[in-house]
């Protein structure tokens, strides 16, 4: 019985990556967000979100740094709480919706930053353009729900140009950048 | 003559027309213009308050000319029998278009619940997100249907024309000024 035991978690140790957890974003149960905000004016925040999304990832926390994401971003469902804002950011002066139908990010290496800490680099791709980004992650816990599911949740944020995205409509100095919140909870597969 | 006669459109029917006219035209021109403003112009918010409180009232005094329409008799088509026909269904597609226009537009605006203001007198009421995508499709149809009103009208103004210069009957003007039974061929 020690024996096995043994022999189980060397296994598990040297096969650390394969020992990694696939988790489904869950947005089914909406405990997922993606999140912006952009400056009005220089005055003000404005907020907004990112209604339909859908992914995955897998995560280990003996090994962050295999850790993996992809998140699909339907960006037609942008909400900002105003239908004449809404409908401006869908046309072809934003986000042109109707030419470019997805937005994703896919990461492409995980960095530990230690304290649970994660830098999570990847490409985003909006507008039609494809940019490395990083964002600035951690995790906040994981482990059992109380319905029979295991779940880990992290939280991020990163800052993107808008003109890095082709996006080159004026909206002022101080409105360049558009910083995005992003939560995340996985229900393991 | 405020009435009009089966050989005379009155002069409320008349101005109805023509006040009818260079709104349509105007918001069309506003709408044209509104759309590609820049954020920092001054008509960035002015533009698109004076399109809606005009257009809101415009469909008002639409409904209430449409019952003045019903309610009066006609002055008699001029021209064959097929220009009679086809002249009857681009009055009632102009009607139908504008109310289709009207709708649209309050669609797009009301979408997320907000109720629109017209000029700072009163708020007409949303009535709430009444399908999905609303602002996006009603946002189409707004824009596609004024295209084909403005062609429409254009027609129209044109086969006018074409009555007074080619066919030289009273039709464009009667709606210019009060005609007698005499003046019709």
């Amino acid at each position: 019985m020690k024996k096995t035991l043994i022999a189980a978690s060397f296994l598990a140790l040297s096969t650390g990556f394969a020992q990694a957890a696939d988790y489904v974003i869950d947005t089914k149960g909406a405990h997922a967000s993606i999140n912006f905000k952009i400056q009005h004016l220089g005055y003000s925040w404005l907020t907004g979100r990112f209604n339909q999304f859908d992914g995955e990832f897998s995560y280990d926390a003996a090994n962050p740094t295999s850790a993996k994401i992809t998140v699909n971003i339907d960006p037609a469902s942008i909400d900002s709480n105003h239908a004449e804002r809404d409908k401006h950011l869908r046309s072809d002066d934003f986000l042109n919706v109707e030419k470019f139908k997805t937005a994703k990010f896919v990461s492409t290496k995980v960095e530990d930053k230690g304290d649970g800490k994660l830098a999570v680099h990847g490409d985003l791709t909006l507008h039609g353009v494809t940019k490395p980004v990083v964002i600035d992650a951690y995790k906040l816990g994981e482990g059992k729900d109380p319905w029979g599911g295991y779940r880990a949740g992290f939280a991020g944020t990163t800052t993107i140009a808008l003109k890095d995205f082709g996006i080159d409509y004026d909206l002022g100095p101080a409105s360049t950048h558009v910083e995005l919140d992003l939560h995340v909870e996985g229900k393991k597969k | 003559m405020l009435k009009n006669t089966t050989v005379s459109w009155g002069r409320i029917s008349r101005s109805l027309h023509w006040l009818s006219a260079v709104v349509v035209f105007g918001l069309f021109a506003l709408g044209w213009w509104m759309v590609d403003l820049n954020y920092y112009s001054d008509w960035y918010k002015t533009a698109p308050h004076w399109h809606k409180s005009i257009g809101i009232l415009l469909a008002l005094f639409t409904l209430a000319r449409v019952l003045w329409r019903l309610a009066q008799p006609t002055p008699k088509a001029l021209g064959k029998s097929w220009e009679i026909a086809a002249a009857h269904l681009i009055h009632c597609l102009l009607y139908l278009l504008m109310l289709a226009i009207f709708f649209s537009g309050y669609l797009i605006s009301t979408a997320d619940g907000r109720g629109i203001e017209i000029f700072d007198w009163f708020t007409l009421p949303s009535m709430g997100e009444l399908f999905q995508n609303q602002e996006d499709t009603a946002g189409d149809v707004h824009r596609w249907l004024a295209y084909c009103l403005i062609g429409l009208a254009v027609l129209h103004a044109v086969a006018a024309l074409k009555h007074h210069i080619f066919d030289k009957d009273q039709t464009l003007v009667r709606m210019l000024r009060n005609t007698k039974s005499k003046d019709i061929q």
